[in-house]
């Protein structure tokens, strides 16, 4: 596995001047050939990470290795990655040929190499028979190609991608979303993928790095880190979640709003206060006997998909339900849903700490 | 008859053009075939194509060609590094300054700063190399020339600058372009209808250049300009004189050509 690895940050802090540090003693390491995606709100540093690994910034502190050699002082031209930027920045004065060929061109390729490479570029991105367009003459979505077609034509290990989708419509957003993913499978190519939007990155990703202010809050996959959220920073910033403080009784036993739930959660001391997530579509509507809930609906929106229903129970806690059936404003309802779905959350835990109780619990499991 | 109205706006501004721009030009045009006594003659563009005229010519464009080289020599640099500076507006300003000056009090004050008695002999005496003859050279020429022409090479090539795109530098410098490679493929290219209507503003206006040859070199330089300043007010050859501005008009629309922005 150690070989597979071909970037990582050590310790890395990025600060300017005298203002707080935008990265914060960050450490990570990127393999080969996944999909990555650094998210987190505007301002977290996500996009420093990029201007790091590409060579555009230098960090403060910290190490940044590429094939286990640190690379803090290699500028941007002489790295083997590429960029995909968020405005594309494409050269307006060069054709769709020419942008893509530019790289090539400065390391001196051959003409019949550069054509033949730009061509097949071009074919990866479905735009052949473009080449000669000029980059005003071509749409948001085309452009978006063309930025892949120049920065993969190098062949580069990694490709960074700084919020590629966000300047698109919606529909041609999630298209995009399908073909980047089929793109990174056909190539192989790592890819390093910074947004803001959440689905886009369940969506996307084999791998999720949450970032807020400047440090990395949780990573893994995405069902990782949809269903067992470390905090509630990410347990809010990945989908909508109910988040509700708690009493860990025993473990797999939690108290909230006044009642006893079984859970799937272990590795607390006893009366520990927490606070437990339980994801809206988790819960399903049922009569307020049946329900291990009662709430009182609020409010109810139509979504399409679902009703978004707001209710409040008897302790004063928000309830946001999911669901195809529709409710009530006004009425009392009852809420069910499994043990599995309650997540606890320890406060103030760190990943490392969290994933050592989760082994720790999980091999007491195995145990038993 | 809103499209008739907005046309009555256009009134004065064409005027202004029929009496001060189109009627002046026909004017000239017309006195270039009048010799000095008043007869009408092909004469005088027969005398434009002597050895003389031509050479004068020739010495125009080449020391318009000076001015304007220097100018983008010093001007683009320092268009550069102004967009990289803490504070543009002032530095602008600083730039800008001088071209609000009359020409003329600009040009006596060179008198004075290059003159025998003046401080640039002053310093060079000082520093061991003895009084030199400054003014009335090519030298102060094209320094004087460059001194006032130079704000306009710098604010286009400026502004071009400003409104590139910094990500493409980024990206070029991404792809493995040094930094060198970067201003070859991307900022030049990016930035030459700056560059052109830079030179524009410096080239046109230099060839037909008058005052600064006659206070500043002595006369020792002769343009176009001082050619047809000499036949109206000194020798009264009118006709000669409007030959002359003929063939300029013909060079500066020429030129504009030459310059024009790509669509």
């Amino acid at each position: 596995m150690a070989d597979q690895t071909i970037i990582r940050f050590e310790n890395v802090t990025k600060q300017y001047d005298q203002d707080p540090a935008v990265l914060n003693d960050v450490s990570f390491s990127i393999e080969r050939g996944r999909f990555y995606t650094l998210l987190g709100p505007s301002g977290c540093g996500k996009t420093t990470i990029l201007r790091l690994i590409a060579g555009f910034t230098e960090p403060t502190k910290g190490k940044i290795y590429f094939h286990g050699k640190v690379i803090n002082d290699v500028p941007a031209n002489k790295r083997q990655v590429n960029t995909v930027f968020q405005d594309y920045a494409l050269f307006p004065h060069l054709n769709v040929f020419e942008n893509v060929a530019f790289g090539l061109r400065i390391k001196g390729c051959k003409n019949d190499e550069i054509n033949r490479k730009v061509l097949e570029a071009l074919r990866f991105v479905n735009l052949v028979g473009y080449e000669n367009r000029e980059i005003k003459e071509m749409s948001g979505g085309q452009r978006q190609r063309v930025a892949i077609a120049r920065a993969i034509v190098n062949e580069p290990e990694v490709i960074l991608l700084d919020e590629p989708l966000s300047a698109l419509d919606l529909k041609l957003r999630t298209e995009m979303q399908y073909e980047l993913r089929e793109l990174q499978r056909r190539l192989g190519i790592t890819f390093v993928f910074v947004t803001h939007d959440q689905e886009e990155a369940l969506a996307m990703s084999d791998e999720i790095f949450v970032l807020n202010e400047g440090n990395i809050q949780q990573s893994g996959t995405p069902t990782d880190i949809y269903d067992e959220p470390i905090n509630r920073f990410v347990a809010d910033f990945i989908g909508e979640s109910n988040i509700v403080p708690g009493v860990m009784k025993e473990d797999y036993l939690v108290q909230c709003a006044g009642k006893n739930f079984d859970c799937v959660d272990g590795g607390f001391n006893s009366n520990e206060q927490v606070e437990i997530v339980i994801r809206p579509e988790d819960l399903q509507i049922t009569s307020p006997d049946q329900g291990k809930l009662r709430i009182k609906v609020d409010s109810q929106l139509f979504r399409g998909v679902h009703y978004e229903i707001c209710g409040y129970d008897q302790d004063g806690n928000e309830w946001l339900v999911h669901s195809t059936k529709k409710a009530k404003v006004g009425e009392e309802i009852g809420l069910y849903f499994d043990s599995e779905a309650i997540h606890v959350m320890r406060l103030g835990e760190t990943e490392e700490e969290f994933d050592k109780r989760l082994e720790a619990y999980s091999e007491a499991n195995h145990a038993d | 008859m809103q499209i008739r109205t907005r046309n009555l706006y256009l009134i004065p501004y064409l005027t202004w053009i029929l009496l001060f721009v189109v009627a002046p030009i026909l004017l000239i045009v017309y006195y270039s075939f009048f010799n000095v006594d008043g007869h009408f003659t092909l004469g005088n563009y027969q005398k434009f194509f002597t050895p003389v005229y031509l050479k004068m010519t020739l010495s125009s464009f080449w020391y318009a060609l000076l001015i304007t080289g220097i100018s983008l020599l010093i001007a683009y640099p320092t268009a550069y590094w102004l967009t990289k500076t803490k504070h543009k507006q002032l530095w602008l300003l600083l730039i800008i300054l001088p071209s609000w000056i009359n020409l003329l009090l600009k040009a006596y004050a060179f008198l004075g700063i290059f003159g025998t008695y003046g401080p640039t002999n002053k310093l060079l005496e000082s520093l061991g190399i003895g009084t030199q003859q400054i003014l009335f050279t090519d030298f102060s020429f094209l320094f004087v020339s460059v001194y006032i022409f130079i704000p306009f090479m710098i604010l286009p090539i400026y502004n071009a600058l400003e409104e590139m795109n910094h990500s493409l530098l980024d990206a070029a410098n991404d792809l493995g372009a040094s930094q060198w490679t970067t201003f070859r493929r991307i900022i030049f290219p990016l930035t030459l209808d700056g560059v052109k209507s830079g030179c524009q503003a410096v080239f046109i206006p230099a060839l037909s250049l008058f005052m600064i040859t006659r206070l500043v070199a002595g006369n020792r330089v002769i343009t176009l300009g001082t050619a047809i300043e000499q036949h109206f007010l000194v020798t009264q050859d009118w006709g000669m004189g409007a030959t002359i501005a003929v063939f300029l008009i013909i060079a500066m629309a020429f030129i504009m050509m030459l310059t024009r922005k790509r669509k």
